[in-house]
């Protein structure tokens, strides 16, 4: 059997697919950040008045995320959305936005 | 930058063997046209340029030279804003995304032949189709409306622009002592708590600069649609003797020569300004396409991708589709739709897997007067078994009071939405 080029991209995409059949794809994590731009801007850059993500330590926006989602931080609408995540979607989340250029 | 771009995705397509499908489109990669600028249509238009590295072509059907937000619009209708605060151009979707603008309105779509048809004759092939036209009123429910001059006498302003620049012009000419009235539809309508919002808004200019007049809402639901407690609240405390709210009064027509609403169980009620805001469904485009399945009057569409139940390569967007359980027709919810949609059209031309787990939430701000806010938010997701969008259990709320914070909040929200739409 001759291996071409494609069977190989093919058979390491199934590989890769069935290694992290659990953790979310980059394509996924980055659609559940997008859904934060209405109020933080694309790709976490913000406009005057909101915070921006973009650049943001990873372990800074899980910690104030988790807090908003325990109710220890007050806030007027960010504990309402935070308990809309699961911990391992806010740790994705907060990863993608670090990544960000700010 | 945006060449480099272009030509490392081009060549990724070529070598996936994608490429040769739409060489009748001109060899440069696939093609999306998207029918209309609005929340959803510009966003979905924008990350489909930005998540395909720039390879995949869009092209942007809106009739209006410039985007005018809904949100905000009724803070013009009493006087806070104007017109120009709320109206964005669309020039950085074609600058800075390379989205090819065009000012026209469709005719007709053509599904088998992948074909859109303009009203300047223009024909725009597609590989795939994006229908965002918001939606258009079912004037024939109200026959006097239909007559000639009738809809610029009786004003909707529910699609912001020309109608809300008019509906302040006729509070500013009423007389101190008049009585605005108010209808409101049978849910579901654009925007849940916009016309609640929009007698604030009002009772707030009347309380400055015509105190002796009233604001009466005359509302088809049960009762008031989002945030009740709250809107009830300001009505009794900061507009007590201004507004008047009625339940159950469903407008059947309107008397236009005699400014008179008609109602399917209660008296006739002459105002000074009436302010009817007809029964929706989705956009004509839409309607005509033969994509409004849900009583002939929303499209029912499959949430991991917004492809269209019956039309194969047509996604519809915002306020024309089949709402899932609790999501609002509302602009920050198109603008969800228009991402939601953009990665799964990229995902679908580029041979990558569709998103299964989509996340996304709803934030509203209503402003009860021109500086207090209050707010409801939802969070979203895709629930597999059910194949629908459904609330996530625990999450969301609103506002324990109208404060001046989240008024704040609501005008940074605008900002930063119209920039993640537009720029």
């Amino acid at each position: 059997m001759k291996f071409t080029k494609s069977t190989v991209a093919a058979s390491l995409l199934i590989l890769s697919g069935w290694v992290h059949a659990q953790a979310p794809s980059a394509m996924q994590v980055r659609s559940w950040a997008a859904a934060c731009a209405n109020c933080h801007g694309t790709n976490g850059q913000a406009q005057p008045g909101m915070e921006s993500l973009a650049g943001v330590n990873k372990d800074d926006i899980v910690k104030k995320m988790l807090d908003f989602k325990a109710g220890r931080k007050p806030a007027t609408i960010m504990h309402q959305l935070a308990k809309g995540y699961s911990d391992d979607q806010i740790q994705a989340i907060a990863a993608y936005f670090a990544a960000q250029k700010k | 930058m945006q060449r480099r771009h272009f030509l490392q995705t081009g060549s990724a397509l070529g070598a996936m063997g994608l490429i040769s499908g739409c060489a009748t489109m001109g060899g440069k990669g696939p093609k999306v046209v998207v029918i209309g600028g609005g929340y959803a249509g510009a966003t979905a238009a924008k990350y489909i340029r930005m998540w395909s590295d720039y390879g995949i072509q869009v092209t942007l059907v809106e009739p209006n030279p410039t985007f005018i937000s809904c949100p905000i619009s009724n803070l013009v209708i009493g006087g806070s804003k104007t017109l120009a605060d709320i109206t964005t151009p669309y020039d950085n979707l074609v600058k800075r995304h390379g989205v090819q603008m065009v000012q026209d309105r469709v005719t007709s779509i053509d599904a088998d032949k992948r074909v859109v048809k303009l009203a300047g004759g223009t024909e725009l092939t597609y590989d795939r189709l994006i229908v965002s036209p918001g939606v258009d009123f079912m004037w024939d429910s109200l026959p006097g409306m239909t007559k000639p001059g009738a809809q610029d006498k009786v004003l909707h302003a529910w699609k912001a622009g020309a109608q809300t620049l008019a509906l302040r012009k006729q509070l500013e000419a009423m007389p101190d002592g008049g009585v605005f009235a108010m209808s409101i539809p049978l849910a579901p309508y654009r925007c849940p708590p916009g016309p609640y919002e929009r007698a604030c808004q009002v009772a707030e200019y009347f309380s400055k600069a015509k105190p002796k007049s009233k604001v009466l809402i005359l509302d088809a639901n049960d009762d008031v649609t989002s945030k009740g407690p709250l809107f009830k609240k300001a009505w009794a405390e900061r507009y007590k003797g201004i507004v008047e709210y009625r339940n159950k009064h469903n407008v059947t027509d309107v008397d236009v020569a005699t400014n008179t609403l008609k109602f399917e169980f209660n008296d006739d009620l002459k105002a000074s300004v009436l302010n009817v805001i007809p029964n929706m469904r989705a956009g004509d485009i839409a309607v005509n396409a033969g994509l409004a399945t849900a009583n002939k009057r929303w499209c029912d569409v499959d949430f991991l991708t917004f492809e269209s139940k019956v039309a194969k390569n047509v996604h519809v967007l915002g306020d024309s589709i089949q709402i899932a359980p609790a999501m609002p027709k509302s602009g920050h919810m198109a603008n969800q739709h228009g991402k939601t949609c953009a990665a799964a059209v990229v995902a679908l031309l580029t041979g990558q897997q569709v998103n299964t787990q989509p996340i996304y939430n709803n934030t509203c701000y209503s402003f009860v007067s021109s500086e207090d806010v209050v707010h409801v938010a939802s969070v979203h997701a895709y629930d597999a078994d059910k194949k629908t969008m459904l609330t996530v259990p625990g999450s969301g709320g609103v506002s324990s009071a109208a404060n001046e914070l989240e008024g704040r909040y609501a005008l940074a929200w605008a900002r930063n939405i119209w920039a993640d739409t537009l720029a």
